[in-house]
């Protein structure tokens, strides 16, 4: 009926990707950052202990009689085990000579000052670290300096750093799933007052247009703001155009009435048969005009209401009763004897107003059409299926039209001089089709009218 | 034994002078039951033939297309041949753990994946230990009757002080210098104890035979030419003293040495796949059930984990002693002490 | 009867009010709410017709005030609505019944009638003439102190005459009170009724008798 609106995304999806892509990329920033911190600390790791090495041999180096002796501990090996099995290459040098190692291992690059320098280089193939460091031995009457490398391969380095990396990855992809989780839930929640907005609004009666008050979050308060305003300015435009609907109805139905009861009243006064011709047929007119606009106006009130139906548990007997108590002293001015049959309750669901409304329309009509001293007879029944049956003993409807009778505006052809829109059988059968019934109609065999209005 | 064995003899020696330039102590080719068609596997060992031929045996009956030769040398000497040639030969035993240790991490070694040992007997999956061979104090019991037999190096000072005149030049242990499983002895006893420089003083003192290896000194100590015999092989000694009650075998009990043999895949190898199928074998005969017919070493003992405290570690610590001004500063020491 | 009618509409208030009084009726007239509330306090009246929309507020508020103080004048509904939760709420409101306008007043006349049938307890006049007495309210005639039972428009016919006894009434002036104007019906139809009455009237003091020409009248002897 109304045209639905263009989608633009989804504010669930766009937040649970915003958060999402958040936390994959903090996830992976995470593990660089750790991953190379953790590297830095390994590698310093290693470095003291390499340092070390080089130190106690070293410090074991003495000049005896110009000759260089290094009698260096078991320790300053040992204490290179790792248990990747790390392999340990040395070099010791007396000034430029090699003195005892492996001759081809890189020497740091640059001035010696004495310091502990510390490199990464590549040996047989293999990365390594490096760890050098020198000492000036004074003999009688030599000096001589004495620069020691001790070098290691970094298989227990990258297994302790692939094991943190392994580490760091689970953390950071339970970390990244905590986060998808955790995003859901956030995107429900931040959703949920909105979903219950829309809940509440849609939920609504047709009628309702009161401001919504429930507390919404900050965010929400112009859309439910505007929203209200909304409901306002539409609530004040229905009540003014219902008000117009009343006030033009009051405006043209009391100069009628008035008009009306000038003319009952001078028919009583007025003799020439002429004049009293002239009046009745200004009041038939009156009379004509005026239900032909009670019905279009119920008629039009039928099918708005039909589209949103008001249901709610109801009893047709009672209805109906109330009904027939109501249209009783019309039918008595017409010595016509309305006849109600039905004493259980008939329980069913519907919107009240509009069934009144039909079968009004119905029994109306069944008044029109009767003779005078005649009988109406109306049940209401449960069996088959919730339905209220007007019989009457008028001419009954025409045979060839019978299934075109309930069209809007037509009309019977031996409704010539009933006052009429035949607008009521149409209004009937849309509030029993809107209630999933329907409205048969046909002649019985004693002469009359049945209508069966079925919900 | 559904396979018949052909186990050949192979002596000799001119061809092998003329080929290796090498002198070697032994040399054996062991052919399969397949007849020799298929590749040879050469083996570079410091081990007795009669120790290793069973095991050789046992795993030629599972591949008997394959040949193995058998080449028996000196620990360093091994060190030295193989170095000069590292891809003449498949696979290097020897039980200069040291050596095996520096041919390793200098990359001489093949890595074997997958192999079952205990941590402690292995390194980087390349160097794998089979054997636990204690060092062993070897007497004979005739120069200690009416003596008790000494149970520690200190009882032994003790007993070569109290009767000097017994022992006097008929003292042995290893010529360090020349034998790289005596140098490993002699540099793992005196990095535990102060003990045996006393000993070796006092073993100079009175003359002191030295040997290249285990069995001339068992040679020696039968003979009765030898008293005592400090550092022999123990498995060597037990082997050869079998049934005989001539000579008494003790195990240190301040401290013993105990050395692993060891073996490994040469990194040049041209049959790295039968190589190291040869290595699985012998770490899986030497393994619980051990069947001292195909066995005939003390095994691993897998079942002493962690390493025993005696054992020598696999680890860099033991290229201390192969530093040549750390193996300076010790020959000095020792030949100051033993030859005086 | 006594009626109070509230109506702003001065033209349609008139007429109303003409036809009332032409009928015999006392009627008085309200123009809106504070006026309505002034007159129902103070008269005595058998019937309220009350329009919903007033110039100073909504005829329910009025109907409101009426059933809080728990007065039980009964109140008909005049509305221009058509609307019909617009009646159920007047219904709710204590309302006795409701017109439609424009009505038609033999269709008011009957629905005040059948309002004051309801609220049993309330005076109700009763005409007599010699032997006969009539109370149009209940519809109740008595003959010679035998009640009789009448139709609806018999019982029509005879207030009509009841009400002016000796007046000579045209037939056409009988046939448009007794039949709605959508109904088709011939001066004859007349003659049936009043051949009715003078069935249930025999034996009494009072006859109709036929003016030829000119329609009948209601004598007594």
């Amino acid at each position: 009926m109304t045209e639905s609106p263009k989608v633009s995304g989804s504010l669930r999806n766009r937040l649970a990707v915003t958060l999402i892509g958040g936390a994959s990329l903090l996830a992976v920033l995470l593990f660089l950052v750790v991953r190379t911190y953790a590297a830095q600390i390994a590698q310093q790791g290693q470095d003291s202990i390499l340092g070390a090495s080089v130190t106690s041999i070293l410090d074991a180096a003495v000049l005896r009689d110009d000759q260089v002796e290094i009698d260096f501990p078991y320790a300053a090996f040992s204490m290179l085990t790792t248990p990747a099995h790390d392999r340990v290459f040395y070099a010791i040098y007396r000034d430029a000579e090699l003195l005892s190692g492996y001759a081809d291992l890189p020497l740091p690059k640059g001035s010696d000052s004495g310091e502990r320098r510390y490199q990464s280089a590549e040996f047989i193939g293999k990365p390594i670290r490096i760890s050098t460091a020198s000492r000036t031995l004074l003999g009688a009457d030599v000096k001589t300096r004495i620069t020691v490398s001790v070098a290691q391969t970094q298989d227990a380095l990258s297994d302790r750093l692939n094991a943190i990396s392994r580490n760091i990855a689970s953390f950071g992809i339970g970390f990244f799933v905590l986060v998808v989780l955790l995003s859901f839930w956030a995107t429900s929640s931040t959703i949920a007052p909105l979903n219950r907005l829309a809940t509440s609004v849609t939920r609504r009666g047709p009628q309702d247009l009161s401001p919504v008050i429930k507390p919404v979050p900050t965010e929400m308060l112009p859309l439910v703001a505007s929203l209200n305003r909304l409901m306002a300015r539409l609530n004040q435009s229905l009540t003014q155009s219902e008000d117009f609907i009343a006030e033009a109805a009051h405006r043209v139905r009391t100069p009628l009435a008035t008009v009306r009861s000038h003319a009952e009243t001078t028919l009583q006064r007025v003799d020439k048969e002429q004049n009293r011709q002239a009046l009745r047929a200004m009041i038939r007119a009156i009379d004509e005009s005026s239900r032909a606009a009670g019905q279009l106006l119920d008629h039009a009130m039928i099918t708005f209401r039909a589209d949103q139906l008001e249901y709610q548990q109801l009893d047709l007997v009672e209805l109906v009763q109330k009904l027939v108590l109501r249209l009783s002293p019309v039918a008595e001015m017409k010595d016509i004897d309305l006849r109600f049959l039905g004493d259980q309750p008939v329980l069913c669901q519907g919107d009240p107003i509009l069934l009144q409304n039909a079968i009004r329309n119905l029994i109306d009509n069944a008044l029109k059409y009767s003779p005078s001293e005649s009988a109406i007879d109306i049940w209401v029944t449960s069996q088959p299926q919730p339905q209220v049956e007007i019989r009457d003993q008028g001419p009954g409807f025409p045979i060839d039209e019978i299934s075109d009778l309930a069209q809007r505006f037509s009309r019977g052809n031996n409704a010539a001089g009933t006052i009429g829109s035949g607008l009521g059988l149409t209004i009937a059968q849309d509030v029993a089709i809107a209630h999933g019934g329907k409205l048969a109609l046909s002649n019985h065999t004693g002469g009359g009218a049945c209508v069966i209005f079925s919900l | 034994m559904r396979y018949i064995l052909a186990l050949i003899f192979a002596l000799l020696p001119l061809m092998a002078l003329a080929q290796q330039q090498e002198t070697w102590e032994d040399r054996a080719m062991f052919h399969g039951s397949g007849s020799g068609s298929g590749p040879t596997l050469t083996i570079l060992s410091s081990t007795d033939r009669s120790f290793f031929a069973p095991i050789i045996t046992s795993f030629l009956a599972q591949r008997p297309d394959l040949s193995i030769e058998y080449l028996v040398s000196g620990t360093a000497e091994i060190d030295r041949i193989f170095r000069q040639d590292p891809s003449g030969f498949d696979l290097v035993i020897s039980s200069a753990m040291d050596l095996q240790f520096k041919l390793t991490n200098d990359g001489h070694a093949l890595a074997i994946e997958g192999v079952t040992t205990p941590d402690w007997a292995q390194w980087r999956q390349s160097l794998f230990g089979f054997t636990t061979e204690p060092a062993a104090i070897v007497v004979r019991r005739a120069d200690f009757a009416g003596h008790s037999l000494p149970q520690t190096r200190q009882d032994l000072i003790k007993a070569l002080r109290a009767r000097p005149e017994v022992f006097r030049n008929r003292l042995g242990t290893y010529d360090i210098r020349q034998s790289g499983l005596g140098y490993l002895f002699a540099t793992q006893d005196a990095r535990a104890s102060e003990t045996y420089w006393r000993l070796m003083e006092v073993m100079g003192s009175l003359g002191t035979r030295l040997y290249c290896c285990s069995g001339d000194m068992i040679t020696d100590l039968q003979k009765g030419e030898l008293a005592v015999a400090y550092n022999v092989l123990g498995s060597y000694a037990a082997a050869r003293t079998k049934d005989s009650e001539e000579l008494a075998i003790i195990l240190p009990a301040d401290f013993p040495i105990t050395m692993m043999r060891s073996g490994f895949v040469s990194a040049q190898t041209k049959q790295p796949k039968h190589a190291r199928d040869f290595i699985r074998h012998l770490l899986k005969v030497q393994s619980a059930p051990v069947d001292p017919g195909i066995f005939p070493l003390p095994p691993l003992i897998p079942a002493l984990d962690p390493r025993p405290q005696s054992a020598i570690g696999l680890g860099p610590a033991l290229m201390t002693y192969l530093d040549p001004l750390k193996r300076r500063t010790f020959l000095q020491e020792w030949t100051s002490a033993v030859i005086q | 009867m006594k009626f109070l009618l509230v109506e702003d509409n001065p033209d349609l208030a008139k007429a109303v009010c003409d036809r009332m009084h032409l009928d015999g009726h006392t009627i008085d007239h309200a123009e809106n709410i504070s006026d309505a509330i002034g007159f129902s306090e103070t008269g005595d009246y058998d019937l309220i017709l009350l329009d919903i929309m007033l110039p100073d507020g909504d005829g329910r508020s009025f109907l409101k005030r009426h059933r809080d103080q728990k007065r039980d004048t009964p109140v008909i509904v005049l509305t221009a609505r058509s609307q019909v939760s617009d009646r159920i709420s007047m219904l709710d409101l204590g309302a006795d019944d409701y017109v439609t306008k424009p009505f038609d007043h033999e269709e008011l006349q009957a629905r005040c009638r059948a309002v004051l049938r309801r609220k049993a307890g309330t005076a109700q006049s009763v005409l007599q003439i010699k032997d006969v007495s009539f109370n149009p309210v209940a519809g109740v005639v008595t003959v010679c102190g035998k009640t009789i039972n009448l139709r609806n428009r018999e019982l029509r016919l005879l207030e009509l005459l009841f009400n002016a006894p000796g007046q000579i009434f045209p037939k056409q002036k009988l046939v448009d009170r007794l039949f709605s104007y959508e109904e088709d019906v011939s001066e004859n139809a007349v003659e049936v009724y009043i051949a009715r009455l003078r069935k249930h009237l025999e034996g009494s003091a009072l006859k109709i008798t036929t003016h030829r020409g000119l329609g009948y009248r209601l004598d007594h002897d």
